[in-house]
């Protein structure tokens, strides 16, 4: 009995440390990522990488500034298109929550967040690139906006849910319309959480490089017009890490550096914002 | 009156927006099989039985590419699981409250790195790092097709270490949220009975246990559909093989190498045929485990209505 009690406390201790291991293997790699794309990102970062147009093979110095301005562009597309019908589709989910639409593209939005990336890409390529025989900015910026559709609504449906029943019925009671209440009071109420999940899928669309391999593809050249192709900061970092040069290599961390500080500012900044809140939501 | 018309108006102009991103997803299924049809007319089941792919004679077998993608997905759970699991225990059973916040932070910062970033970082640091391992295999282990072949580092090994990585905090932050939903009473049931910590963690995780399946399963789906850092490590050679040693393709990666260079048709209908499978593969497994996820959620319900026989006698 003694001796099966010893070994009853010996397994709850070896799970515990099994488990404590395990949170130190997870976080072996991320501390190895982020050394390796500080010290190679740093080492070959400076003013040119952000000023300066690429330069041809076997010339050294010159920067990204092309890719900067193109990745900016197309996920500034991809925003546009989100945006609205992500914010409006999640507003009628929270609105009409009980009827069988709201619980349809509830289901719709959750499919298409577990779409792959590639999948999006070639869907946007038979829409967006196909029918005018032209690879766009323009479609890799779709490309992206359907990716950040399901996130944005999803947080905006969410969001709406948690401004307090009182403040619409309170409208509702000053005999608003369903559409002015829903617009002047409980929009306004969820609007700082609902930039917070704009934010969360820019960050979440800001990496990605499958979708516009072959929407956007890629530009040597300077350009911000929509219809043309266009160089992308995760493209162009693809590029130059297959490459068999060292100094494309040295940019391509570079680019990788830039590509972790976006994502990563957006996704504190959105954390912070939401900590923001829940505490307001404590405190009121 | 107005406000009836308002209402309706309103009502119509949201549910629109709404019936977009329905659209969308019947949209991709139907855009992924009409530019496929070439392929799928021409070549039948036979598409997924053969492993010739040449583009250039006109002849593509997709075997590989399926092969590649379920082994390496599969790999890269066996790997993952049980790290994600032991995470989620420690965060959401063992960690010390100040901890947790941290702990769930630096999981979700993991999440957030670009694809991109993981397959640069696994081209210049893990292929070596794995190159080096297989460079220094017993030559008796050697003989084990598992681990047969030439050492170069680009191939299964690589590839799944990478994924795992990438899974990891994926699964772990959903069975953290499952096993937060398991209620408090069931461990502290488990304690009265005098059980040890382990025993009340095994508890929860019988209690959750649908939940924690659909959160590594979410997570292998999430695995099946990546691209990039993939791309970069598995040595992109279409052959199906069983060595972790041996450079092979996936589904996602024969994509995002050919599609911008497909000339004829008949190759970009069949690299579309390959999209829509794993469109179809992914939907599945994630639709498999949403539906784990949320019966856990719906059995705690009819327990928590349970005591309503007053409702029945009136």
């Amino acid at each position: 009995m003694a001796l099966r009690d010893r070994w009853r406390k010996f397994l709850s201790q070896l799970i515990v440390v099994l488990c404590g291991g395990a949170v130190l293997l997870a976080l072996l790699p991320l501390a190895l990522i982020l050394f390796y794309v500080v010290t190679q990102g740093f080492s070959s970062l400076n003013t040119a990488f952000f000023t300066r147009m690429p330069v041809p093979i076997g010339e050294t110095g010159g920067g990204m500034l092309n890719s900067i301005v193109g990745s900016l562009i197309v996920i500034g597309i991809g925003a546009l298109l989100a945006i609205p019908v992500g914010v409006i589709s999640g507003i009628y989910a929270s609105e009409y929550r009980g009827t069988r639409l709201a619980a349809a593209v509830r289901f719709a939005a959750d499919t298409l967040n577990g779409v792959p990336s590639i999948v999006i890409g070639v869907f946007a390529y038979g829409v967006a690139v196909l029918p005018f025989q032209h690879f766009s900015a323009a479609a890799g910026g779709f490309a992206l906006g359907v990716m950040m559709l399901p996130l944005v609504m999803r947080t905006t449906e969410e969001l709406l849910l948690l401004v307090p029943q009182t403040l619409r019925e309170g409208a509702l009671a000053l005999g608003a319309t369903r559409a002015r209440a829903v617009f002047t009071v409980v929009v306004p109420a969820a609007l700082p959480g609902i930039l917070t999940g704009i934010l969360l899928a820019v960050a979440r669309v800001a990496g990605e490089t499958a979708p516009l391999l072959f929407t956007s593809l890629n530009n040597a050249f300077f350009t911000t017009d929509p219809r043309q192709p266009i160089s992308t900061l995760t493209v162009q970092v693809y590029t130059y890490a297959i490459s068999p040069y060292p100094d494309w290599h040295r940019q391509a961390w570079a680019g990788a550096l830039v590509l972790v500080g976006m994502v990563l500012s957006c996704s504190l900044l959105a954390r912070l914002a939401t900590a923001r809140m829940e505490r307001m939501q404590r405190g009121g | 009156m107005k406000t009836r018309s308002d209402e309706i108006l309103f009502r119509a102009g949201t549910g629109a927006f709404a019936v977009v991103i329905i659209a969308i997803v019947a949209a991709i299924g139907w855009v992924l099989y009409t530019d496929s049809a070439d392929s799928i007319w021409k070549f039948g089941w036979q598409f997924w039985q053969t492993e010739i792919w040449d583009p250039v004679s006109g002849e593509f077998g997709a075997r590989p590419f399926i092969w590649g993608t379920l082994y390496s997905s599969l790999l890269a759970l066996l790997i993952a699981a049980p790290v994600a699991l032991g995470i989620a225990i420690y965060v959401s059973e063992l960690s010390p409250g100040w901890a947790q916040r941290p702990l769930v932070f630096v999981t979700e910062l993991l999440a957030a790195i670009p694809s991109i970033v993981y397959g640069l970082w696994g081209i210049f640091v893990l292929v070596p790092f794995v190159r080096r391992l297989e460079t220094g295999t017993p030559e008796w282990l050697k003989a084990v097709p598992l681990f047969s072949g030439p050492p170069l580092g680009l191939g299964m090994l690589s590839a799944a270490l990478l994924l795992a990585i990438m899974v990891v905090p994926f699964s772990s932050s959903i069975a953290r949220e499952v096993l937060r939903a398991v209620p408090q009473s069931q461990r502290e049931g488990a304690y009265a009975l005098g059980a040890t910590r382990w025993e009340a963690i095994r508890m929860a995780l019988f209690y959750a246990r649908t939940g924690i399946v659909g959160a590594i399963m979410l997570g292998f789906g999430r695995a099946l559909g990546e691209t990039m850092a993939v791309t970069m490590v598995i040595g992109n050679t279409p052959r199906v093989s069983v060595s972790l040693f041996a450079p092979q393709y996936t589904m996602a990666a024969v994509i995002a190498n050919e599609f911008a260079e497909a000339a004829d048709q008949l190759h970009v209908h069949a690299l579309v045929e390959i999209g829509l499978v794993l469109f179809v593969i992914t939907l599945v497994v994630n639709g498999l485990s949403r539906a784990f996820i949320w019966s856990l959620g719906r059995q705690r319900a009819p327990r928590a209505a349970a005591p309503q026989p007053a409702a029945e006698a009136a």
